[in-house]
């Protein structure tokens, strides 16, 4: 009876820590989010829910930068990036795991000592690259560079080495190309590592910031966290937090509903460049 | 299938041969090398390129518009001078002393709790992960209505508590300390699904043996799962090395590298002296030499957090 005393002790405890610490993680959200729609003088109070609801922030939000437009900018880099990273990684992914040639092994440790320079060596020199071709204040800038991804071709090529044999010779024997072979054969048994390498890429491209701010300075080009955050010192907010708030929100809402939805697979993907590591 | 059985098979794809032989045909070196060729151009040009001559602009003036301009080893020289250089190497220091530390506590103390037979797990572990997906500009705003001296959340909570407002983000002397709690909240999320999965691989019989030998709670987390943790310590100390190196926007918005450039991060140095001054050489300069501190640093860090294999 003891024992099962303690238990139950020990089980509430438990669940008092947790939910400690959920609070610790999700209440700030939850007070931005309601934040968002309070007047500016409320802002500093404890209260969660707004004594008066107003629009005001997104309205000073909207009027002062083109943040419709930032969106889209981020979402179509976005899509282009991760769609590159995906055909070409795979691409190459295939080629490092599949097919035999010589140099295979080398290319392959080549691309993974891309993975262990920092990009700060790199920053600078891509920089002055990008300015000479003049790709800055441009998509082309934003994504070109960031095409390739190292981290995906390693999930993938990880992957497309567990694939059955017997049917990709199968295929093979019916006289299937290395490229068709790939997208109509390869793609279909490789879904999960695709969505894996498409989470880590899409997520931390939507969230660089510090690439756009070097080669962006037109806000007809900005992506959304670069126009955040530009917004929040640049002076278009005046100074109020609320606004800020508005802006942040707008950017941090689409990531928090998609996370939502497919929790699982954000957390396995994006754990699995620590846990691979 | 036999080659017999499918006479029509050249002998060389036959799948009774397959493994090596089967894939050695006449395309596949081709084949091979043309489907990486878009990979390895782009990185011959986006990180071959620049690496190198990343090496060629640490001996150079250059402004990115006029012609660069030789200059021998001042830009190496210069870093040894420059004061405020070595103030964001070690202002970025302290936020790794403050930071990982706490990151690996609060890390270790979620997954421990998770690591229990309890309902609700996958709830908790969505929650914690939560801030680690959103950008790292939407935690900045938030934190700096969080941290604001007057109106902030923090400080409402600390007076009502009967407590002193704290000049979170405008003292110089905790300015790097709030970046470094609000990082730690940012990404502790990430290293509790590490650790967990660590937890996880430790064999249950291990702990059944220790607790049958009387080993207290306190000894069986010290003996088993602290050393079988060791890989995944080594992992998380490396990997949130890394990150905290390139510490950027979260000054960057907050407190510009302020006060008194107590937040000067190195990253947000090397940015400011590229994109305000112009001094690409000293800036390439920079960033090399900051890379060779981290690679430092990481082969410290591994030296006394791995233990060797029994």
């Amino acid at each position: 009876m003891k024992h099962e005393a303690d238990m139950s002790v020990k089980k509430i405890s438990l669940y008092v820590a947790l939910t400690l610490g959920a609070l610790v993680f999700a209440y700030p959200f939850v007070w931005m989010a309601m934040a968002t729609f309070k007047p500016e003088l409320e802002l500093g109070g404890l209260a969660l829910v707004p004594t008066h609801w107003t629009l005001d922030s997104y309205r000073r939000v909207v009027e002062t930068v083109p943040i419709g437009r930032a969106f889209l900018n981020s979402l179509f880099v976005v899509v282009c990036v991760t769609t590159a990273a995906l055909v070409f990684g795979s691409m190459a992914a295939y080629s490092l795991s599949l097919l035999r040639w010589r140099g295979r092994d080398m290319t392959f440790n080549v691309i993974l000592f891309t993975m262990m320079v920092p990009f700060m060596v790199l920053l600078i020199p891509l920089y002055t690259l990008v300015v000479k071709f003049g790709w800055t204040d441009s998509y082309t800038g934003l994504v070109v560079p960031f095409m390739m991804n190292a981290t995906a071709v390693l999930i993938l090529r990880q992957s497309f080495m567990t694939l059955p044999r017997d049917l990709l010779e199968a295929a093979r024997i019916d006289g299937c190309g290395d490229l068709r072979m790939l997208f109509t054969i390869v793609w279909p048994l490789s879904l999960p590592a695709l969505v894996t390498a498409g989470i880590i890429v899409f997520i931390g491209n939507w969230n660089e910031v510090l690439w756009p701010i070097l080669v962006v300075r037109k806000e007809t080009w900005m992506t959304m966290p670069q126009m955040v955050a530009l917004f929040s010192v640049g002076g278009g907010a005046y100074g109020r937090l609320g606004p800020q708030l508005a802006a942040a929100f707008l950017l941090g809402l689409p990531v928090i509903l998609a996370y939502l939805v497919f929790q699982k697979h954000f957390i396995s993907s994006l754990a699995s460049t620590g846990l691979k590591g | 299938m036999s080659p017999q059985e499918a006479p029509s098979i050249p002998r060389s794809l036959s799948p009774s041969r397959m493994g090596p032989t089967f894939w050695k045909r006449s395309s596949e070196r081709r084949n091979g090398i043309l489907m990486v060729a878009p990979y390895a151009l782009h990185l011959g040009l986006f990180f071959g390129y620049p690496l190198l001559f990343a090496f060629v602009l640490v001996f150079q003036r250059w402004d990115i518009v006029t012609p660069m301009h030789f200059v021998g080893g001042k830009n190496l020289v210069r870093v040894f001078q420059d004061d405020l250089f070595v103030r964001s190497v070690l202002n970025t220091g302290l936020f790794l002393a403050i930071h990982i530390p706490l990151q690996i506590a609060f890390a270790l103390f979620f997954a421990e709790l998770l690591n229990q037979k309890l309902a609700g797990r996958r709830f908790f572990r969505t929650i914690y992960f939560l801030p680690v997906v959103v950008s790292g500009v939407v935690v900045t705003i938030l934190f700096q209505q969080l941290f604001s001296f007057e109106t902030g959340y923090v400080n409402a909570v600390l007076t009502a508590l009967g407590g002193q407002r704290v000049p979170w983000l405008v003292s110089p002397k905790w300015a790097m300390p709030s970046i470094a709690l609000m990082a730690t909240w940012k990404n502790v999320g990430f290293y509790v699904i590490l650790f967990l999965a660590g937890l996880q691989n430790i064999p249950t019989s291990l702990y059944e043996v220790a607790y049958l030998e009387g080993a207290t709670t306190w000894q069986r987390w010290r003996y088993v799962t602290l050393p079988l943790l060791n890989p995944m310590m080594v992992t998380v100390v490396v990997l949130s090395t890394i990150g905290g190196f390139s510490l950027f926007i979260e000054p960057y918005i907050l407190t510009g590298g302020g006060p008194l450039d107590s937040s000067l991060s190195a990253l947000l140095y090397i940015y400011n002296q590229a994109f305000y001054f112009n001094h690409m050489g000293y800036a390439a300069t920079l960033g090399l030499l900051f890379a060779l501190i981290i690679f430092l640093v990481v082969t410290l860090q591994r030296r006394f957090v791995e233990t060797r294999e029994q």
